[in-house]
C-alpha cells in the first residue's frame, strides 16, 4: 500500500489576518502556521490505514522552504518520507499540476488530501488531480475503509450521506470524522529528524491566475436578541427596520 | 475503576482553553524547530487530555490513573533517557519545555511526570545495572508501570542525611525497615526507588516492588494542594529485598541529590508554565471585565500587575533557557539549579496571587485555573528543597560556609 498525502501549510485558525504592500500580500509577521486541518484528518487516516495493513506514507507539499517545519510535523505524526515541490502555491490548478506531476509514475494506491485548504478554501485541487491523472476523485469523504483493492467511503451530500465503493487507485478530499487528529509523540519527533525530505523543482507550468488585491470581509453588524415569545416584535423589526419582508 | 463512566470526565470542551504562552523577548528564537514542535505537541496534548478535566479532578481529589499510559504514549516520561531504554533521547531544553507545558495544565500532573522521569527512571539509568535498566526503564517509559521515589521521612525532610530507614545484609537478601512520607505517586506505584542506610550508615538506593511482603503505601488524604496527584507513605516492615535490586553504581547522599537536581530543573520550567497560565488568564480577564464603564485592563493598577508578571516571566524564561544549555553541557551546578527552582516557584506563586486579584471573586472559583495553580504551588515551593533551603544552598555557594550542617 502506497499512500500519498498532500498537505497545505496554512495560518493557524486563530491568526489575525492582515495585508501589506497595498493589500496585495498577506502579512505573515507573527503568524503561526499549521498543517491544513482537513489535510491533517487525511494524514491521520493514512496513519491508521498503515497501522492496519502496512505500507508507506509519502507526504507532499507544494511550498517554499518555510513550509519545512510543517512537513517535519507530518513526518513526526507518522509519514515515512516527504517531498516538497519548491514553489509558491499560487493557485489550485498550479498546485494540482505539481501534485499530478509527482504522482503520475509513482504508483500510489491512495492520494489523500483535505477537502479544501483553509487559506483560500478553493476545494478544487482533489478534483483537478483526479482529472489530470485520469483517476476517480471523491470529496468530501467522511469515512474510508479498505477491503482489498476496494475502498468503501461515505461522503457528505446535501441533506444526507452517500455510501460509495471505489477501486484503487483514487483521489479523496477528506474531512472529519474520518479520523481524529494525531499529536506527534516525542519518539515520532525524534525519528522525523532522519526521515527523507526531498526537494524537487516545479514543472515549468505557470500559474493561470494573477492576484490583484486582497480585501477583508465587512465587519459583522450588531446582533439584536429578541425573546422567543415576542414574534410580533421580530416581524416589526424585519419589516420596518431591516426592510427584508 | 472505569474512568470513562464517571463524572471526572464530564469536562469542559478543550476549545475553552485558549492558552498562548507569552514571549515578550522572542525567546523562541533561542529554540530549534524541533523544540517548537515538542512544545506545540505537548501543549496540544495538555489541551486535549488535561485542561478539560483537571478542574473536576482537583475538586474531587481524584488521580486520573489513565493519564499514566497517556504520558507514556506522548513521551513525557524520561525524555532525556536514551531511546534504547524507551526514553526520548532528547536534550534538557526539550525536557524543560515538556515540564513547562504539563505544569501549565496542572502542577500535580507535572509532579507525576517529574517523579517518574527524574526520580525513578533517572536513578535507575544513572546508578542501575544493565539488567535493572532493561527490566524497569522500558515499562516506566511506556507508562505500563508507575514509579515513586522515597527519600523524605516523617522526621527528616530538609535533612535527609538523618534518615532512619535502613537495611541489613541477610546473606541472600536485604531486610528493609523504616518509613517514607510525602511520596508522590506512592499509592499507585508499581516500583519505588528507596534510599536507605546500610549497617555502616551509608545511603544506598534500592528498588522495591509492589507485592513484596511487608511493603505498603498508605495514601495521604485531605490535601489542599496537588489534588489531582496521589501522595502517600512508603512503609517497610521487614521487607525482603532481593540483592539484585540494590542500585550498584553510586551510594551516599550525593546519589539522591543528583536525582533532585534533575527534578528541580524540571520544576524551574514547570512553575513558569503555571505562571504563564495565570498571566494569560489574567490578561484576557482584564480585557473583558468591565468596571466603571471600561475594561479593568485600562486601570493603572491592573497594568502594573500585568507588567510585573510579564517582566518576571520573561526573566525566568531566559534563566531557564541558559540553565538548560548548561544542563546539556553537563556544567550546571546544584546551586545554579537551586537559584532557578527557587526563582521560578516564587515568581509563579506571586503571579498566581496577583492574577487572583485581577480575577476578583471569579479568581477563587473553578471557572478559572488561578486558585488551583496557587494551591498547587504551595506544595511546589516546599517540595524538592524548600524555598529557604535553596537560599542556604546559594548562601553556601557564595560564602563557602554551609549554614545547615
Amino acid at each position: 500500500m502506497k499512500i500519498l498525502v498532500c498537505i497545505t501549510h496554512v495560518p493557524d485558525t486563530t491568526s489575525r489576518i492582515s495585508f501589506t504592500n497595498g493589500d496585495t500580500e498577506f502579512d505573515k509577521s507573527g503568524v503561526q502556521y499549521i498543517i491544513g486541518p482537513y489535510d491533517d484528518y487525511a494524514l491521520a487516516r493514512a496513519v491508521e490505514l498503515k497501522e492496519q495493513s502496512g505500507g508507506t506514507i509519502t507526504v507532499l507539499n507544494v511550498g517554499t522552504a518555510e513550509t519545512e517545519p510543517t512537513i517535519r510535523k507530518a513526518l513526526a505524526i507518522g509519514a515515512d518520507e516527504a517531498i516538497r515541490v519548491n514553489a509558491e502555491p499560487t493557485d489550485s490548478l498550479f498546485v494540482a499540476n505539481e501534485i499530478a506531476n509527482v504522482a503520475k509514475d509513482a504508483g500510489y494506491d491512495l492520494i489523500l488530501m483535505g477537502r479544501e485548504s483553509i487559506d483560500f478554501n478553493g476545494g478544487m485541487v482533489h478534483g483537478m488531480v483526479g482529472e489530470l491523472l485520469g483517476l476517480p476523485s471523491v470529496s468530501p469523504v467522511m469515512t474510508l475503509d479498505l477491503d482489498g483493492d476496494t475502498a468503501k467511503m461515505t461522503r457528505e451530500i446535501e441533506g444526507g450521506k452517500e455510501t460509495i465503493e471505489v477501486k484503487l487507485p483514487f483521489v479523496a478530499g477528506c474531512q472529519e470524522p474520518i479520523a481524529e487528529w494525531k499529536i506527534p509523540n516525542m519518539r515520532g519527533i525524534m525519528s522525523a529528524r532522519t526521515k527523507p525530505l526531498n526537494v524537487v523543482e516545479p514543472s515549468s507550468q505557470a500559474a493561470a491566475t494573477k492576484l490583484e488585491k486582497y480585501e477583508m470581509p465587512p465587519a459583522k453588524g450588531e446582533v439584536k436578541m429578541i425573546d422567543a415569545d415576542n414574534v410580533e416584535e421580530l416581524v416589526n423589526l424585519l419589516k420596518n427596520e431591516a426592510k427584508v419582508i | 475503576m472505569s474512568d470513562k463512566s464517571n463524572n471526572h470526565f464530564a469536562g469542559k470542551k478543550a476549545a475553552n482553553d485558549f492558552f498562548e504562552s507569552p514571549d515578550f523577548y522572542v525567546v523562541d528564537d533561542l529554540l530549534t524547530e524541533e523544540h517548537l514542535l515538542i512544545r506545540a505537541s505537548i501543549r496540544d496534548f495538555v489541551k486535549k487530555e488535561i485542561t478539560p478535566y483537571v478542574e473536576q479532578w482537583c475538586q474531587d481529589a481524584y488521580f486520573p490513573y489513565d493519564i499514566v499510559k497517556k504520558f507514556g504514549e506522548i513521551g513525557a516520561f524520561g525524555p532525556t533517557v536514551p531511546e534504547q531504554y524507551g526514553g526520548g533521547g532528547l536534550d534538557y531544553i526539550s525536557y524543560g519545555l515538556i515540564m513547562q507545558e504539563i505544569e501549565r495544565g496542572d502542577s500535580g500532573m507535572r509532579s507525576t511526570a517529574s517523579v517518574q522521569g527524574s526520580l525513578v527512571m533517572y536513578p535507575i539509568y544513572k546508578f542501575g545495572s544493565e539488567e535493572q535498566r532493561n527490566k524497569y526503564l522500558p515499562k516506566l517509559a511506556s507508562g505500563e508501570w508507575l514509579g515513586c521515589f522515597g527519600l523524605t521521612e516523617p522526621d527528616h525532610g530538609s535533612n535527609p542525611s538523618g534518615m532512619l530507614t535502613n537495611f541489613k545484609d541477610m546473606g541472600d537478601h536485604y531486610l528493609l525497615n523504616g518509613a517514607k512520607m510525602w511520596i508522590s505517586n506512592s499509592p499507585k506505584a508499581d516500583v519505588a526507588v528507596v534510599w536507605a542506610k546500610n549497617e555502616e550508615g551509608r545511603i544506598h538506593g534500592l528498588i522495591v516492588e509492589r507485592g513484596m511482603e511487608g511493603f505498603s503505601t498508605p495514601e495521604t488524604h485531605n490535601k489542599w494542594s496537588l489534588r489531582a496527584s496521589c501522595t502517600g507513605e512508603l512503609v517497610f516492615d521487614n521487607v525482603k529485598v532481593p540483592k539484585e535490586n540494590l542500585l550498584p553504581n553510586k551510594s551516599g547522599l550525593g546519589a539522591p541529590l543528583m536525582c533532585l537536581d534533575s527534578a528541580r530543573y524540571g520544576i524551574a520550567w514547570g512553575a513558569i508554565g503555571a505562571a504563564m497560565d495565570c498571566y494569560d488568564s489574567a490578561r484576557r480577564y482584564a480585557a473583558e471585565r468591565i468596571q466603571f464603564n471600561k475594561p479593568i485592563a485600562s486601570f493603572q493598577l491592573t497594568q502594573k500587575k500585568l507588567s510585573e508578571m510579564l517582566t518576571e516571566i520573561t526573566k525566568a524564561q531566559l534563566l531557564n533557557w541558559k540553565l538548560g544549555k548548561m544542563m546539556d553541557e553537563g556544567k550546571a551546578t546544584t546551586a545554579q539549579i537551586s537559584m532557578a527552582k527557587r526563582n521560578s516557584v516564587h515568581t509563579a506563586l506571586t503571579i498566581a496571587r496577583e492574577a487572583r486579584q485581577i480575577h476578583g471573586g471569579m479568581g477563587i472559583t473553578g471557572e478559572y485555573p488561578i486558585m488551583r495553580h496557587m494551591m498547587n504551588l504551595e506544595s511546589v515551593i516546599t517540595y524538592e528543597g524548600t524555598h529557604d533551603i535553596h537560599l542556604l544552598i546559594l548562601g553556601a555557594d557564595i560564602t563557602g560556609i554551609p549554614a545547615f550542617s
